[in-house]
């Protein structure tokens, strides 16, 4: 909440002369009536015309004025929704986009998603109501207790006798209230992400004729965010109810009182009336105060589940602690030493991995399914922390280097990459602003010509959601030239050419090994691949089983020394099944 | 499997003034209503005894003021005691009454909402995979959340309050034209006015809500894409990129907002207004008629009494009007999408595969006739597409990428029908078969390895449609060689997958879906790069199983690596949608064609 607060804050001037032109409309509003008793009171009796058409043409100017200040002030109110809204999400989204890997897991992305969008839609509800209901409601509040005093202290005793219960019980639904909302939201998240992953998972759903069970799935979540979602609202419709019944008790007291200090000739009845009149206002300007604050519950529910998202500490600062005292020269490029990472603290995913590689060199990285090929990847770009051990690049430790320092050295290509439904151009250059020469060039290294030249626009042809109009080798391409196209320090291509078939594969792995030998380029490579002709000509080959490493060396020599290795490029070279 | 058409979807762009299809959308609403209209009839009837009940009260206060007596020692404490607990007694029932209401209508919108969200479900499991490539996921979360969320807002008070407030409408206009029909005559301007204006500005600002629900679905769009691309966009150190994309988005998001809101507030000032003038003009005749001797001032003060009460829910009802335009514009989306195309019904009498009573078993003859398809008109990907495969065959397909390979799984999948030629299994055309059915017949290993947030054992049983034992899963896992990994998980077969399956590698997870693909009964197997992510020791371990797998299927199997392909009855060589070639690893090798130098090719180095 204090955060929603900070970001009002700026607009608190816009915001008070948003205040005073609504006060000056509502009191324009209320002087209509008054104008009225004028005129039937005061001025028909003298019979004078020309005094109730300028009474009359009075009213009209109120009205006007009235209309001016309340769409004024409702302007104001919007833009000031619309302005805290806007910024908030900018910095959500700000915030979200530079969480850790470990943080990501840690929210979900569904429930991250609707942070980003349900969350503030709430909030500038929220904001917007306060301002349009914020003002004439204090306004008849204050007024009216200052008025009924005057007139009886007595009788405002008894009116101040209700505040308390009513204190208490907007106290009460609103605590309620938080939980009950924050519950909903939560509710809402898990019936997102049944949504997202049947959008994503739609052919393998189809395919196993799952639709009735996906039905039931979502029933499921449908039900519990329908039940999530009554409770919050039952919760809340306590409120008007109640408080219509402490503003009626009141009233009853106050004529009971009323009766007897009347009696007393210490009060007299044309007061009573006019004190239930009044009391009337007060209370009712009170239900619309309390309701304010308890339809905020929805909004401060859902800001303190934005605030978790900006509360949450960057957790990958660069650590001075692990700088060197002075930049070493002539220090490996990549260096691993006894490196050892869990995610989830059980077994180690990589166990005492250590090894080093220096510039212009090239790693391969070889291994069965779940060896920690990718985690290895992960390490170095520092996606996450190690747990033990250290992982260098030049000599510096990744921890005590920013965000930007490090992924400034790498171009990667991930196993699962990503594609924007966004251009060719786009996708490749990926905000770098490369010339065309240089996309085009690394679009050539990466085999990628072919698919862009035949797609309408080239290079301005638009991807489909998630490269949905592309296939699986065609995407491989794109996400390749992407990875080329800055030309790194570092290249990283973990499992980047499965989907491509062998011939373009081996003339991909040609291309590359030219665009390095050019002139001025002292790129080093790690390559996660499957097939060993992928990583053959690697200066070292790791070959990694449960975590460790099992095999190093050159292709040659593991042939003699690793027989996992002999095993994987038989089976791949000829020989097992070529029997 | 992921070629669809190309993405160009206009998205809620559609402008100008369509009447028709606003009374259609409030028809539609109203027959979600119409399933709960004895809830919506309970709601009115305790609606409208709620207020009569609140209107009792203030005649007992009279009472009790009368009791009261106007100067010391009148008081008749024995009829203000009773009045007042008379009152106690009334307010007591109306808060209760009331509170009984807002329950009803909470039950009644969420129910509505519930059943909504449902129906958007149930079309999206209907719906053509193509819808799914071109739509983004967080638009289409948008609509089956916040819009839907706009509707319930309507839904829940504004109508009641509507219909109640017709009631003291109606009654102050009688009471007013019995005081004094020329007054009335003043309302005979205003009121007009009145419709006229807010008509009007509904119309002017319905595009303006509907733009604010589009944006907000766009912007969920791209918020729904960055997400799930943010590895990348952090290994590129784009975030900065993305931030400033995005408050572009938002920019335009918050800016379709305020202009919803900039004009949809002036609805409730402008129609105060109208009234506030209605009352000046009311007080200046009212007074001109009691000068003229037409009408006698306590006349004068009632009459302005009723117009008040009959202008409040006036009022009211143009800040609904305002609710109900933004309803309907939301509800508009969530139409559009219950209006998308959905995959053809099956035919009647179709035929259906299966083992039971009248079904076709499924033995595995496949063939295509003469197939031609593309996903656009513009382009077609297989041209005159013939393969056969027998029984218990296993029939690989290879081919360059793009060549269209993937593209015969969808039609073998009915996931597309072709556009001439046909697809035959068990020597009936599929497209005369129950869609389903066709589908149960077979199961898929794909590239695209998909699980859902669950425990392991359950993603395993997702593979068969009847009920599977623990025993029968941990087979399936031994088998696909993945039981080890899922042992030393903490929970081991209940971990829980959470989204993306985060700490599971793409190869494990391919692993898991060859399981689930295991564990199915279906007699035709599709492997689409079903080992592309596990190296090949792993594949190789898995070998014996994967044949197991096949040799009781006729499979499909699409791979790059030539060695999953060697062993095939028939290959089939797939070029820019033709086949070039056809035969058995020897056949084609001797052919020395395409087939033979692509083979080559894996062992250049």
């Amino acid at each position: 909440m204090k955060h929603v607060f900070s970001y009002v804050r700026p607009f608190f001037k816009k915001m008070a002369f948003g205040f005073v032109i609504k006060f000056g409309g509502t009191v324009m509003d209320l002087f209509l009536p008054l104008l009225l008793s004028v005129i039937i009171d005061d001025i028909v009796p003298t019979g004078n015309r020309t005094m109730i058409y300028l009474a009359g043409g009075l009213m009209f100017v109120c009205s006007v004025l009235a209309i001016l200040g309340n769409v004024g002030a409702n302007r104001i109110a919007a833009r000031v929704a619309r302005d805290t809204t806007e910024k908030i999400r900018n910095d959500l989204f700000a915030r979200i986009s530079y969480l850790s890997a470990r943080q990501i897991d840690a929210f979900t992305v569904p429930s991250l998603e609707s942070r980003l969008t349900s969350d503030t839609y709430n909030i500038h509800q929220m904001v917007g109501m306060v301002q349009r209901l914020g003002v004439r409601a204090p306004c008849l509040l204050i007024g009216g207790v200052i008025i009924t005093f005057l007139l009886e202290p007595v009788l405002t005793l008894v009116l101040i006798a209700v505040m308390p219960f009513i204190a208490v019980s907007v106290y009460l639904i609103t605590k309620r209230g938080i939980p009950l909302f924050n519950a909903q939201q939560v509710a809402t998240d898990d019936m997102t992400r049944v949504v997202r992953e049947n959008a994503q998972g739609i052919r393998i759903i189809k395919a196993l004729g799952k639709e009735g069970a996906e039905r039931e799935r979502f029933h499921g979540s449908n039900t519990a965010l329908n039940r999530a979602e009554k409770r919050a609202a039952l919760n809340m419709a306590l409120t008007s109810p109640l408080m219509n019944l402490f503003l009626n008790f009141g009233l009853v007291a106050v004529i009971f009182v009323g009766a007897v200090r009347v009696n007393g000739g210490l009060s007299e009845t044309g007061k009573i009336i006019a004190f239930t009149s009044y009391f009337t206002i007060i209370l009712n300007a009170l239900m619309s105060v309390t309701r304010i604050f308890i339809m905020s519950s929805r909004g401060i529910a859902s800001a303190n589940r934005i605030a978790e998202v900006l509360d949450t500490p960057e957790d990958m600062e660069p650590d001075a602690a692990y700088a060197p005292a002075e930049p070493p020269e002539g220090a490996p490029k990549i260096e691993f030493d006894h490196v050892s990472f869990s995610y989830n603290g059980v077994r180690n995913d990589v166990d005492d991995v250590s090894f080093t590689l220096n510039p212009g060199e090239t790693l391969g990285v070889i291994g069965p399914t779940g060896a920690g090929k990718t985690t290895l990847i992960a390490l170095m770009m520092r996606q996450y922390d190690v747990d033990s051990g250290s992982v260098r690049l030049d000599g510096v430790d990744v921890r005590a280097m920013s965000r930007d320092e490090i992924s400034k050295k790498f171009g990667a290509a991930f196993q699962n990459d990503f594609l924007f439904a966004d251009t060719v151009r786009t996708n490749i250059d990926f905000g770098r602003g490369l010339s065309d020469a240089a996309l085009i060039d690394a679009a050539r290294d990466a085999q990628a010509i072919p698919v862009i030249a035949e797609k309408p626009g080239g290079l301005d042809f638009e991807l489909a959601i998630k490269g949905a109009n592309l296939s699986g080798g065609q995407k491989q391409r794109m996400i390749l030239s992407r990875a080329l196209a800055g030309d790194p320090e570092i290249l990283v291509l973990d499992d980047s050419s499965s989907a491509l078939d062998y011939a373009t594969d081996a003339r991909l792995r040609m291309a590359i090994r030219e665009r390095f030998a050019k002139e001025g380029r002292a790129t080093t490579s790690v390559i996660v691949a499957q097939r060993i002709s992928s990583i053959l000509h690697s200066d070292l080959i790791l070959v990694m089983e449960e975590g460790r490493i099992t095999g190093r060396g050159k292709h040659a020599e593991l042939l003699e020394t690793c027989p996992l290795y002999r095993e994987i490029s038989d089976s791949q070279m000829g020989g097992a099944l070529f029997e | 499997m992921n070629r669809g058409p190309k993405a160009t979807r206009p998205e809620d762009t559609v402008v100008g003034n369509m009447p028709k299809k606003r009374l259609k959308v409030l028809l539609r609403l109203g027959k979600y209503m119409f399933r709960f209209r004895f809830g919506y009839l309970l709601a009115l009837a305790l609606s409208v005894s709620s207020n009569l009940l609140s209107l009792v009260g203030p005649k007992l206060s009279g009472q009790a003021i009368d009791a009261i007596g106007v100067g010391p020692g009148e008081a008749d404490f024995d009829r203000v005691v009773r009045c007042c607990l008379l009152m106690i007694g009334a307010y007591l029932v109306s808060s209760l009454m009331a509170y009984v209401l807002q329950y009803v209508m909470i039950n009644l919108s969420r129910g509505i909402v519930k059943s909504m969200r449902e129906d958007i479900f149930a079309k999206l499991m209907k719906m053509k995979v193509s819808y799914f490539d071109v739509n983004q996921t967080g638009d289409i979360i948008s609509r089956i959340s916040y819009d839907i969320d706009t509707i319930n807002a309507t839904l829940s008070t504004d109508l009641v309050q509507i219909a109640s407030s017709v009631v003291t409408v109606v009654g102050s206009l009688a009471m007013m034209i019995s005081i004094s029909p020329r007054l009335c005559l003043v309302f005979a301007v205003t009121v007009p006015l009145a419709i006229l204006t807010t008509t009007k500005m509904a119309n002017t600002f319905r595009p303006l809500f509907r733009a604010r629900s589009g944006k907000l679905g766009e912007l969920n769009g791209y918020a729904e894409e960055c997400l799930s691309g943010q590895k990348t966009v952090r290994a590129y150190s784009e975030e900065p990129v993305m931030i400033s994309r995005f408050a572009g988005r938002n920019k335009i998001a918050a800016d379709a907002y305020f202009k919803a809101d900039y004009y949809g507030t002036m609805v409730g000032p402008t129609v105060n207004f109208i009234n506030n003038i209605s009352l000046a003009l009311v007080s200046v005749f009212g007074s001109l008629l009691y000068l003229a001797k037409g009408i006698s001032l306590g006349d004068v003060s009632s009459f302005v009494l009723y117009s008040r009460k009959f202008s409040g829910p006036i009022n009211e009802s143009a800040n609904i009007i305002n609710e109900l335009q933004s309803a309907a514009a939301a509800a508009e989306r969530v139409f559009r999408l219950l209006d998308e195309e959905e995959e053809s019904p099956d035919v009647p009498d179709a035929c259906v595969y299966g083992e039971g009573e009248n079904e076709i078993p499924v033995r595995g003859r496949v063939e295509t006739d003469h197939v031609n398809f593309g996903y656009t008109k513009e382009r077609e990907i297989l041209h005159d597409l013939t393969i056969r495969v027998k029984p218990g065959m296993t029939a690989a397909i290879v081919g360059p990428t793009g060549a269209g390979k993937t593209t015969i799984i969808n039609l073998l999948m009915r996931f597309y029908d072709p556009d001439s030629g046909e697809i035959t299994l068990e020597g009936k055309n599929i497209a005369e078969a129950n869609r389903s059915s066709v589908r149960r017949s077979y199961t898929m290993v794909l590239q695209d390895t998909w699980l859902f947030s669950g425990t392991i054992a359950d993603n395993i049983a997702y593979g068969s449609p009847r009920e599977v034992s623990r025993e029968e899963i941990e087979k399936a896992a031994r088998a696909a060689g993945i039981n080890p990994f899922i042992r030393g998980l903490p929970d081991g077969y209940d971990t829980v997958l959470t989204d993306e399956g985060v700490n599971i590698s793409k190869g494990q997870k391919q692993l898991l879906t060859i399981a689930r693909a295991m564990i199915s009964d279906a007699p035709v197997l599709i492997l689409d790069e079903a080992t592309s992510n596990v190296d090949s020791m792993t594949e190789m371990r898995i070998q014996s199983a994967m044949n197991e797998l096949m040799r009781e299927r006729t499979s499909f199997v699409i791979a790059h690596r030539l060695s999953t392909v060697r062993s095939a009855d028939i290959i089939f060589v797939l070029k820019d949608g033709r086949v070039i070639e056809q035969g058995s690893h020897d056949e084609l090798m001797e052919l020395k064609g395409f087939y033979y130098n692509l083979h080559s090719a894996q062992f250049v180095n």
